[in-house]
């Protein structure tokens, strides 16, 4: 570990917390509905987008409608991505004359976008045209990424609003994030990435002779376009295989800081967000204070390991810590802490081949998308996932003292609590249960790379990333075959709607009841009392439910590779 | 419960084409437009041409460099090396015996080479994408004996040459281009 490592990390904590209040403030105005300067430029396009949707954007909707509108929208743009990806060849803006993209490849690609979770089992150079690239995937990273926002707000009103029945309206909500959010973060963002060498063309490639005159060919696109949503929203489908770790998506330090900063910004702004649309700020700083210390406990741990390196190399004498998957342009401590970064928010963007990270570095992302993706979390996703902790904290806290929970004024009873459970408890099901079953099975076990525990490693990693939406990979499994993209398909479905579902159940529920206003007996959720006990409450859970899991995989690995034992 | 999916059925349908329309054509045709305005050579792939206008490779893109004569690059494991359209890193684990053997076989070409000492870890590991155009400083001036014996030139001006080209970052590590310190080197021997 270096002076300008520990620079680098800390130096990031402290722009995205001065970043909070002000993506906070902007979300806030979102939230509310309230009139920003953008408007005056994209009311309009606003405006007509309802007119042509018959789209009444003050009608309120109940959590049910709100629900039943979300997916319904969802699914229209899965199948549209689908017809998009199989009717490939015979679409334009196709200059490399790539055929269509197979069945359960399309299949899998089509949920993996719409559940904001971009894991590829495809290299998008030799399977994606650019329109595929650009109609097919780049919608999904704007509309997924504002349908997670969207149902943060609604979670948000069920805390704020009193005895209602209505939790905002779905379309309302999804089009103001991504016309006033998103849309213009994009455009001044996809300048930047141009300007640091990132290719936005409509050709598919350039060849040219090297120095040495060898012939090369450089696979081109309209990346920085795609790159710029890639990030913001916490999608991390990468234009290339290889993702941010590809020179034409990410050709600097600096575009390596922005693209850490994208990923987690709008999640840090909407933990302030909440607490204002509480009453209380406090409350979002208290949030954002637990994320945080899982964040940089994890960062401390990733960035170890790795600068540590692999004692059997060094055995070679290679010296330093661990290059295999990295780039030199990052190093160690800009890999470390992007792999910490992309698996706490459910980006799943890699700049460095999690697969050859060391034993105790590679189960440091694994483990953050295990505890659900709430240190920050994706887009929305992240903070509702929390929220959902948070219920379940309180509800603890209640037990030790004996009185009925309450959380930000609101009795959290019996229905929230079991909402709140099934919520968490579908994810270690599906991840535990078809990691399971491909590790018995034939066509489970012709997908590993490698040999041994990291080969297991590699399947657990798999299904924990479609599960918690992350879509970032031990990329080492074969994992483009019709067992591994239909059940991987399925398992990211369950992942995204079945969380989202419960989740509104429990906003409706909060916003009928009414305000409990804090009294003496109430348990303080603002101080380090609550922020210690949210972090344990978070590890103990994901801890006690993947530890036998992780002893199987990365530990099991560690300990290999003390002992030198090669597989 | 209908009602709710009567209601849903001209937003979704509408508002499907009307963002696929917005955000999948307009957002990223008119990016392509800005970008090639502003910033032609970054747009197209930040190309690096010889005297004649020929494009001999990419400012941020690495290209393999295996001869004797040129500072050599990382192990790539994109297609056969440095493959342009298949990106990819070698996705081996730290205990896995390919990678140990793969490393073994480039750790004792490297001492044939004259490297002694610890060797720079780059200098023998594959990178995340097979297309890293960079070295760190350490892994360059672990060659600059060779390349001044092969050229015939002093070491220390080899030497300066990698101090030259090496960019620090504190956002990153120190690295040295490879395209740009070869095509310097090739500069010093006319």
């Amino acid at each position: 570990m270096t002076f300008q490592g520990w620079f680098l990390i800390l130096g990031f904590t402290a722009v995205l917390l001065a970043l909070a209040k002000p993506m906070g403030l902007w979300l806030f105005a979102l939230y509310e509905g309230r009139r920003t300067p953008l408007h005056i430029v994209l009311g309009p396009v606003e405006r007509g987008f309802y007119a042509l949707a018959g789209i009444r954007p003050h009608a309120e909707q109940g959590w049910r409608r709100y629900a039943v509108h979300m997916l319904l929208f969802n699914a229209a743009l899965m199948v549209f991505t689908y017809a998009v990806l199989r009717l490939q060849a015979v679409l334009p803006l196709n200059p490399q004359r790539l055929g269509a993209v197979g069945e359960h490849l399309a299949f899998n690609t089509a949920i993996s976008f719409t559940a904001n979770t971009n894991w590829q089992s495809y290299a998008g150079e030799s399977t994606m045209s650019n329109l595929s690239q650009m109609l097919g995937l780049t919608i999904h990273n704007f509309l997924s990424a504002s349908t997670g926002i969207a149902l943060a707000f609604a979670l948000f009103r069920g805390f704020a609003r009193r005895e209602t029945k209505t939790i905002g309206n779905f379309w309302a909500d999804m089009t103001r994030i991504t016309l006033y959010l998103l849309l213009p973060l994009c455009i001044a963002l996809t300048v930047v990435y141009i300007a640091c060498g990132v290719p936005q063309t409509l050709a598919g490639s350039v060849d040219l002779t090297t120095l040495e005159g060898a012939r090369q060919t450089l696979a081109l696109g309209p990346v920085a376009s795609q790159e710029a949503i890639k990030m913001l929203g916490t999608n991390g489908g990468g234009f290339f295989n290889a993702n941010s770790a590809h020179p034409f998506e990410n050709p600097s330090a600096l575009t390596n800081l922005i693209q850490m900063l994208s990923i987690f910004v709008i999640g840090v702004g909407l933990t302030w967000t909440f607490g204002k649309a509480v009453g209380n700020p406090r409350q979002g700083w208290a949030i954002l204070a637990a994320m945080m210390i899982l964040f940089l406990a994890g960062t401390a741990v990733a960035y170890g390991a790795e600068a540590g390196g692999n004692p059997v190399l060094h055995a070679l004498g290679v010296a330093g810590g661990n290059m295999e998957g990295k780039e030199v342009r990052f190093g160690l401590a800009a890999s470390a802490l992007f792999s910490v970064v992309t698996t706490a928010a459910s980006c799943g963007a890699v700049n460095a081949m999690h697969d050859s990270f060391t034993a105790i570095g590679g189960l440091i992302p694994l483990f953050n998308m295990q505890l659900g993706e709430v240190v920050i979390g994706g887009v929305g996703a992240g903070i509702y996932g929390f929220l959902l902790f948070a219920i379940l904290a309180v509800f603890v806290a209640g037990l030790m003292v004996g009185r009925t929970p309450e959380y930000v004024g609101k009795k959290i009873e019996s229905r929230e609590v079991k909402l709140a459970v099934l919520a968490i408890a579908v994810l270690p099901l599906v991840i535990l249960g078809f990691t399971a079953l491909a590790s018995v099975t034939g066509a489970g076990l012709a997908g590993p790379l490698n040999k041994g525990p990291h080969g297991f490693s590699e399947i657990l990693y798999a299904f924990t990333s479609a599960v918690a939406n992350n879509g970032s990979a031990f990329a080492g499994l074969t994992a483009a075959t019709p067992f591994y993209d239909g059940l991987l398909g399925v398992a990211m479905w369950i992942g995204r709607f079945f969380v989202i579902v419960p989740m509104l159940a429990i906003a409706g529920s909060l916003a009928a009841k009414a305000h409990t206003p804090a009294s003496a007996g109430s348990f303080p959720t603002t101080g380090g009392l609550w922020v210690g006990l949210l972090v344990g409450i978070i590890l103990i859970l994901g801890g006690l439910t993947f530890l036998p899991s992780l002893a199987l995989g990365p530990i099991a690995d560690h300990l290999a590779m003390i002992r030198g034992q090669l597989f | 419960m209908n009602n709710d999916i009567i209601t849903a059925l001209r937003p979704t349908i509408v508002m499907t084409i009307l963002f696929a329309i917005l955000l999948g054509l307009v957002y990223p045709l008119a990016m392509t437009g800005i970008g090639q305005t502003l910033f032609p050579s970054q747009a197209n792939g930040s190309l690096v041409r010889d005297r004649s206008g020929r494009a001999i490779g990419s400012s941020v893109v690495g290209q393999a460099f295996v001869s004797d004569r040129y500072f050599r690059s990382r192990p790539s494991a994109a297609g056969k090396g440095y493959d342009g359209l298949a990106s990819s890193g070698s996705n081996l684990g730290p205990t896995s015996r390919a990678l140990i053997e793969r490393v073994t076989i480039d750790v004792s070409a490297r001492r044939a080479e004259g490297i002694s000492g610890p060797l720079p870890a780059d200098l023998v590991t594959a990178s995340g994408s097979g297309l890293d155009p960079d070295l760190s400083p350490a892994a360059a001036l672990a060659q600059a004996p060779r390349i001044a014996a092969v050229r015939g030139l002093p070491v220390g001006r080899v030497r300066a040459l990698v101090e030259a080209a090496t960019e620090d970052s504190l956002l990153g590590e120190p690295h040295v281009n490879l395209l740009a310190l070869n095509r310097a080197l090739d500069g010093l021997g006319r």
